[in-house]
């Protein structure tokens, strides 16, 4: 009945039971909070089942941040362990638990952190950049949202029931193999895996069609916002490179699960070939993080700068030239496995090459500003911050594209400095500095520029003094994934580390406060006009926040920055024309469902209650059959209405 | 340059026109995704296909006459599904339900024929964990598989509103993607025609 479920599922040390009753707590707290608002209907038919990209959006972008704090304290329980295991004391973490939690704070920090931050942003901004009413497929929005929520939940699960992959995020057979982990750990891996990505991969597929199918009159590729440019490559390594991993892990799901021999060390299986696989998606993934977070930057430098961006052209062919080389230089994650010197050569070459048009995006930033009126808000604050960390992060990377300089840190705490250097500097900040620029648009009103601030200190001082003696550590011998070593010169420098990853929390509590101050004091920071920055895109010719229907008129346009062209040529306001019916999708429940059933399919299938996975399966495909034979997924908003809550804004 | 958005600005009320290119588009992407999932059971089947570990290789195993029957049985499928979606767009009821039932019939015939080639491998002693051919084998081809049977379910799912209530706009819009499914299922098929039986047997 159970399967493998037994009570020893329910066994941990005691920091473990303080982490999953932490968990348990907040959820109850939750629970019990929405009921005591008496918000379930609410949280139900505005929330749950909304089709709506903005509410998506905002859906994605708050499990982001309950996934970032746990990232978060897994990474200073880490720093923690590190600073204190030299020599005769072992610390305070078994090694089991300590490579449960690198493991998990690498899946949780790039799946569920770095993808739903980028989607998050992404659903919000898009759609209103390319002036659209919506995306191109709303219910599939919504699915894509509850299967990349089903597959976070496996991580959180798994800290009360069973245990997670104890292999490195990666997950390299044999190690995974189920002859080394007969457990539960890689299995969970596997599904939280398996079932955010094909969210993921569904979200690829509609956005790419909402880019190319739905952006307003006038607006040709050339003169796209950059945001939606870097959208757009992204969303094409999503849909090239995400079917990818859909693959290597099913695959790796059949040797665990059915005696495949694909993997395996024994029967003729290529554990090397799992690792190629592994990286012809992993790169390309590395690409999908950052090129968001470069759209975001050549959206607030300009603003920030109150000059138009400059190199368009050069920045739009510096994203494509990226997205493509970002398909061939997958090698030079293992240039160590001995493919030949040629072949390294090559790999190592392509790596190279692809700073080129990075460096390119640099200079263009770094232009823009140069001889603008700079407003050093807190998004252009962001912005610097990635500037020195990203091109120290990715000099780091041109260093290591050289295999042979490469065979000297490989998998060692340089490596590590260098990726953090260039993800949390790349992606982080880049989210950061789109979070502020964008909240008022959706909040209503603006996020407290003090604490914004101070958050950025502590990030920024708190990001250096952790990472920087990562490199020292790496050119010192220091491997990754260390729970004890034996050199006691190096605890100064691993102290140092701890030091600086509690100053990275305290930006994040810092970034917490500055939320709940903010809508304290939302009366003082309103945005009435919709334009609160001085913007030069489609998306503050809106309200703030906008209608559910973002556009009472499809806007036409005929130049890049279409809203500044708006403003200067005075066509802001909207002739009075008259208003029309407008077609929107109505809410459906069946993504969440589907969402749910997959749970329940992955959840079945990690215990071996085959049952359960029965249930799961046959559930989402009724649930597909059902929406399909709904009768009208859609509905007029007549234009009564439109005038009524048109007049409803311009009264305030 | 003169942008097409803006020449259709009328249409823009035209909600199923709109629905229509838009999901038409979307399948073919989605449809490139599959490709390169496929790709890379491609590439792992060529990385593995010597690898018999002593056991038998595909040229011990494949009998291509067999293979021949169930690759023509899908190419005919496929024409049939060529025919029903012409049928569908001339909002023919009568022909779209019988060039798919076709198409349904013809695909039940192939997967009756890839499971007894499984059968007969699993019997004779060829478990897909004897070896990491064998297993790329099993991976490759029944992926494949799983695609057809739902490609089946489909055809059911789909077919039921044509036959109660005739060819809707909405039928017409998925049942052309479902004819885009089952050509891009033939052109695997193709695929794994010439790599695994021709070349494995050659």
């Amino acid at each position: 009945m159970f399967g493998r479920l037994t009570t020893e599922a329910f066994k941990h040390d005691w920091i473990e039971y303080l982490a999953g009753l932490s968990m348990v707590l907040g959820a109850i707290f939750f629970i019990v909070l929405i009921t005591y608002l008496g918000r379930w209907k609410w949280l139900w038919k505005e929330w749950i089942t909304s089709v709506d990209h903005k509410k998506i959006g905002i859906m994605y972008i708050i499990f982001s941040f309950v996934m970032l704090a746990k990232g978060l304290i897994d990474a200073v329980m880490m720093r923690a362990q590190q600073a204190i295991a030299v020599g005769d004391s072992m610390g305070y973490l078994g090694a089991e638990h300590y490579q449960q939690l690198f493991t998990a704070h690498g899946v949780t920090m790039i799946f569920f952190v770095g993808m739903g931050v980028v989607f998050g942003i992404i659903n919000l901004v898009l759609p209103l950049q390319i002036g659209a009413r919506d995306v191109a497929f709303p219910f599939l929005n919504n699915l894509s949202f509850w299967l990349f929520a089903s597959g976070g939940m496996f991580i959180l699960v798994s800290l009360v029931i069973g245990f997670y992959a104890g292999t490195g995020w990666s997950a390299y057979p044999p190690l995974a193999g189920i002859k080394y982990n007969p457990g539960v750990g890689v299995d969970y891996w596997l599904w939280s895996v398996q079932i955010s990505g094909a969210g993921t991969l569904l979200s690829g597929i509609n956005f790419l069609v909402t880019i190319l199918k739905m952006r307003c009159p006038g607006m040709t590729l050339m003169k796209m916002p950059i945001f939606v440019w870097a959208s757009l490559a992204t969303m094409v390594l999503v849909v090239f490179a995400f079917p990818i991993l859909t693959a290597t892990a099913a695959m790796l799901t059949t040797d665990r699960l059915l005696d495949t021999r694909i993997f395996t060390a024994e029967f003729g299986g290529n554990p090397m070939m799992y690792i190629n696989l592994f990286w012809a998606w992993g790169h390309p993934e590395v690409y999908i993080l950052v090129l968001p977070a470069f759209g975001i930057f050549s959206e607030v430098v300009p603003v920030f700068s109150h000059k138009k961006l400059f190199g368009y052209t050069s920045m739009v062919w510096a994203i494509v030239a990226i997205a493509f080389l970002s398909f061939i230089v997958w090698l030079h994650h293992f240039f160590t496995m001995g493919a030949g010197a040629n072949v390294n050569a090559f790999f190592g070459i392509m790596t190279m090459i692809i700073a080129l048009p990075t460096g390119i995006k640099v200079f263009n930033w770094l232009f823009t500003m140069f001889r603008g009126r700079i407003q050093f808000k807190t998004p252009m604050y962001w912005f610097l911050g990635f500037i020195i960390t990203f091109t120290i992060g990715g000099m780091a990377g041109v260093l290591m594209s050289i295999p042979a300089a490469d065979f000297q840190v490989h998998n060692s705490l340089f490596l590590i400095a260098h990726f953090h250097y260039v993800i949390i500097g790349g992606t982080v900040f880049g989210f950061f500095a789109g979070y502020t620029y964008w909240f008022p648009k959706f909040a209503g009103f603006k996020l407290n520029e003090k604490l914004g601030k101070y958050a950025f200190w502590c990030w920024m001082l708190g990001f250096l003094i952790t990472f920087t003696p990562l490199y020292l550590l790496g050119f010192m011998g220091a491997t990754r994934r260390l729970n004890h070593y034996d050199v006691v010169e190096w605890q100064p420098l691993f102290i140092v580390a701890g030091i600086g990853s509690l100053l990275i929390l305290c930006g994040f509590g810092l970034q917490i406060l500055q939320l709940i101050v903010s809508i304290i004091q939302r009366k003082k920071t309103m945005d009435v006009t919709g334009d609160p920055w001085n913007g030069r895109t489609l998306e503050w010719s809106t309200s703030s926040p906008p209608p559910f229907y973002n556009f009472a008129f499809i806007p036409e346009v005929n130049q890049r920055d279409a809203f500044w062209v708006m403003k200067h040529t005075k066509t802001a306001k909207a002739q009075h024309r008259k208003y029309e019916d407008i077609h929107m999708p109505k809410n459906t429940p069946m993504g969440f469902y589907i969402g749910m059933f997959s749970f329940f399919f992955g959840f079945g299938l990690i215990w071996y209650m085959f049952w359960l996975a029965a249930i799961g399966a046959i559930g989402m495909i009724v649930c597909i059959i059902l929406h399909l034979y709904q009768k009208h997924p859609d509905y007029h908003v007549t234009a009564e209405e439109v005038a009524e809550i048109e007049g409803r804004k311009q009264n305030v | 340059m003169k942008n097409p958005v803006t020449t259709t600005h009328e249409t823009y009320p035209d909600v199923y026109h709109d629905a229509y290119s838009r999901t038409i588009f979307g399948f073919w992407v989605y449809l490139m995704s599959d490709f390169i999932l496929f790709g890379a059971l491609f590439a792992t089947y060529a990385v593995l296909c010597a690898s018999t570990f002593g056991g038998p290789s595909a040229r011990d195993l494949f009998h291509l006459p067999f293979t021949l029957i169930q690759t023509l049985l899908l190419l005919v499928s496929s024409f049939t599904a060529g025919l029903a979606g012409t049928a569908a767009h001339r909002k023919n009821q009568h022909l779209t339900l019988v060039f798919f039932g076709m198409t349904f019939f013809l695909g039940v015939l192939f997967m009756g024929m890839e499971i007894a080639e499984f059968s007969r491998l699993l019997n004779t002693g060829n478990n897909w964990d004897n070896s990491a051919f064998l297993s790329a084998y099993f991976t490759l081809v029944s992926t494949h598989g799983v695609h057809v049977l739902f490609g089946l379910l489909w055809i059911i799912i789909l077919l039921l509103p044509v036959w109660r209530e005739g060819v809707s706009h909405v039928s017409i819009r998925r049942l052309t993607c479902l004819r885009m499914f089952w050509q891009f299922l033939n052109i695997i098929w193709v695929f794994i025609f010439s790599f695994v039986y021709l070349m494995g047997v050659a």
